[in-house]
């Protein structure tokens, strides 16, 4: 039995490098500082739903093979097509992501990561916008007022808040924990005496429910670490707040531009702004100006709805305009672990972070037309490869229907919905679990991954499986030359 | 249908902690398509609907229909709103235009909502089988 320490989670874009597990016969049998997801990769990173063989579809049927047949396959489909997509990237290791460009430009494909579906719009709003940012060490040690907009850290990130924001315990700024737990304690004892007095004294209970609901006041303007949750629901990050704006679904620029109204002094001539009382806004702009050092972090409820990236142009524009009274950065919550090194490697190798085309022999980047979503429903593209992804389950189904009609290559570890439909699959190995590799944390940090446990006998790392495909696709392609 | 009620909402879709835990412990485990095929809704609305939770729903938009188990909200209120976790079950319902920015709308499609006690929840592969008919 052995104990690894600071191991690099692989689940989210927060990228908590203090995991310590615990191996045993070469398998991870505890998970100690992990969130939920993070101790359910773990833990279940070998389960019944690994693949452990190379898989191609004969007869409507996936049937075992080998991995030299496999790759042989993967690269005549890839080869042979016109016009490839090469989709997936965010839950692999740059390195691996390296590989794939190179492939993407031998097939003369279109290669798109996952920030398609989730910060695309964030990343064309920051090209055109610009972005003041900062690494999340400044945030957990100086920051004194968080922002979460249209994102849910609780669920999606769920260290978040306790690593990087108000729950860290920072060198100049200390942690809001304990407010917490003090409101927490406050909030039961009011449920426990209104049960008492609803079944010792009155039939009809008091409506102390409602009160009970509202955040008081009073908590924005106190000292120290304040959290700020603005959201269509009250999810649990909501409760965790000083303060929650519960905005209307498809709302959020008019909320975004009436605080960047308030925040220039001017006065608002209505009294509710997406379904919120403008004196609540006023509050909360007022402590936006007053704080020292603040940050906004915002999810995908503010890319996927309403204006989409116009949301982001409002975010970064209320950003700047907050930067004329104080110190505010603004950061978006990438969900998968190595989204943000999909669009840095992307970056590094063709210029532009996402949906990059090479039908014409050089990149080219025009989200809208050569983005993965876009391609499929209007059904151009002839083969796909999705690499350390489920576009299955996350692609509205008209997108998914055309990707899964034409030959599908799959790289991935697990037996996933899009691996369900795939005509070839091959086994990969979990970067950060059995093989290494860089991924970047939200905040452009690169961390490497750690291989904690050796792969099951035959599995290679995505990186290898791609160089071995890109080298057959060559071969191929040279033979095709010396036959014309 | 006779006199039953069909409410018209604003559907969202988004990550849960048990659809995050769900997707890590294998996309084809349990704990992943229990957590995926809910639709989480407001008590009110339940009561409008004449259902009581773990009924199954018929949840319609202009892209899709599908059929979820009604969960009572633990974020409530938030009346005429119903979320369903990302998932091949959402993924039926959710509108694909991309507004040609490569974005599709994954939040905020007008929706009606049906009580369908008895229509059954399909597994997921018979899911993937009725929309792709490839698995």
């Amino acid at each position: 039995m052995s104990v690894v320490k600071a191991v690099t989670c692989p689940v989210c874009g927060s990228l908590c490098d203090d995991i310590e597990l615990t191996i045993e016969d070469g398998k991870v049998v505890k998970v100690k500082n992990g969130c939920a997801m993070c101790e359910a990769k773990f833990l279940h990173y070998n389960s019944e739903h690994r693949v452990l063989k190379p898989l191609v579809r004969k007869n409507g049927e996936l049937v075992k093979t080998t991995l030299k047949e496999a790759i042989r396959r993967a690269a005549e489909i890839l080869a042979e097509a016109n016009y490839p997509l090469l989709y997936g990237w965010s839950s692999t290791s740059c390195e691996a992501i390296s590989v794939g460009l190179e492939l993407a430009e031998e097939v003369g494909g279109v290669i798109d990561n996952t920030a398609v579906i989730c910060h695309g719009p964030s990343i064309l709003s920051i090209q055109e916008i610009g972005i003041p940012s900062c690494t999340l060490g400044q945030i957990r040690h100086r920051a004194d007022l968080v922002v979460y907009w249209g994102s849910n850290p609780w669920s999606a990130h769920p260290r978040h808040i306790e690593r990087y924001t108000a729950f860290s315990e920072g060198r100049f700024e200390k942690s809001a924990w304990r407010n917490y737990v003090t409101k927490i304690k406050a909030l039961i004892g009011r449920k426990k005496i209104q049960s008492a007095v609803k079944r010792l004294i009155l039939k009809k209970p008091p409506t102390l429910s409602s009160q009970m609901e509202s955040k008081p006041v009073s908590s924005i303007a106190r000292e120290g670490r304040r959290l700020i949750v603005i959201d269509v629901r009250r999810t649990k990050s909501a409760e965790m707040a000083d303060y929650f704006v519960q905005v209307e679904p498809g709302k959020d620029y008019e909320l975004l531009q009436a605080f960047r109204v308030l925040i220039r002094d001017q006065e608002l001539e209505v009294d509710r702004i997406a379904g919120v009382p403008v004196e609540y806004l006023e509050e909360v702009a007022d402590a936006m100006v007053n704080c020292d050092f603040g940050v906004v972090f915002f999810g995908l409820g503010l890319t996927m709805s309403g204006a989409k990236m116009r949301n982001i142009d409002a975010a970064l524009s209320l950003i700047r305009d907050l930067n004329m009274r104080t110190k505010f950065v603004i950061m978006p919550m990438r969900g998968h672990f190595n989204v943000t090194g999909a669009n840095m490697v992307f970056t590094w190798q063709t210029g532009y972070p996402y949906a990059v085309d090479f039908s014409l022999g050089y990149p080219r980047y025009n989200p809208g037309e050569t983005s993965a979503i876009d391609v499929l429903l209007r059904e151009e593209s002839d083969a796909a490869l999705v690499v350390a992804s489920d576009p299955v389950s996350s692609f509205p189904k008209k997108a998914a229907e055309h990707l899964v009609k034409n030959p599908l290559v799959v790289i991935d570890p697990h037996m996933n919905v899009t691996a369900q439909m795939a005509d070839v699959l091959i086994p990969s190995a979990f970067v950060g679990i059995d093989a290494e590799g860089t991924a970047y944390r939200m905040d452009h940090v690169p961390i490497p991954l750690k291989k904690v446990v050796n792969p099951p006998r035959g599995i290679l790392p995505d990186e290898e499986i791609l160089r071995r495909i890109l080298a057959e696709v060559r071969k191929i392609k040279s033979k095709r030359v010396e036959a014309a | 249908m006779g006199e039953k009620q069909k409410l018209r909402m604003t559907l969202l879709t988004g990550r849960t902690i048990e659809q995050g835990v769900g997707k890590e412990c294998g996309k084809t485990s349990r704990e992943y398509v229990e957590s995926v095929s809910i639709c989480y809704m407001d008590p009110e609305d339940l009561k409008l609907l004449g259902i009581k939770e773990k009924t199954n729903i018929q949840v319609s938009t202009d892209y899709g229909t599908v059929v979820v188990t009604a969960l009572k909200s633990k974020r409530a209120p938030h009346p005429g709103v119903i979320f369903i976790p990302y998932g091949p079950w959402a993924n039926v319902v959710v509108d694909p235009e991309t507004h040609g920015i490569g974005m599709p709308s994954l939040k905020g499609i007008p929706a009606y909502v049906e009580p369908a006690p008895d229509k059954p929840l399909m597994s997921l592969k018979e899911l993937l089988r009725q929309n792709f008919g490839k698995c």
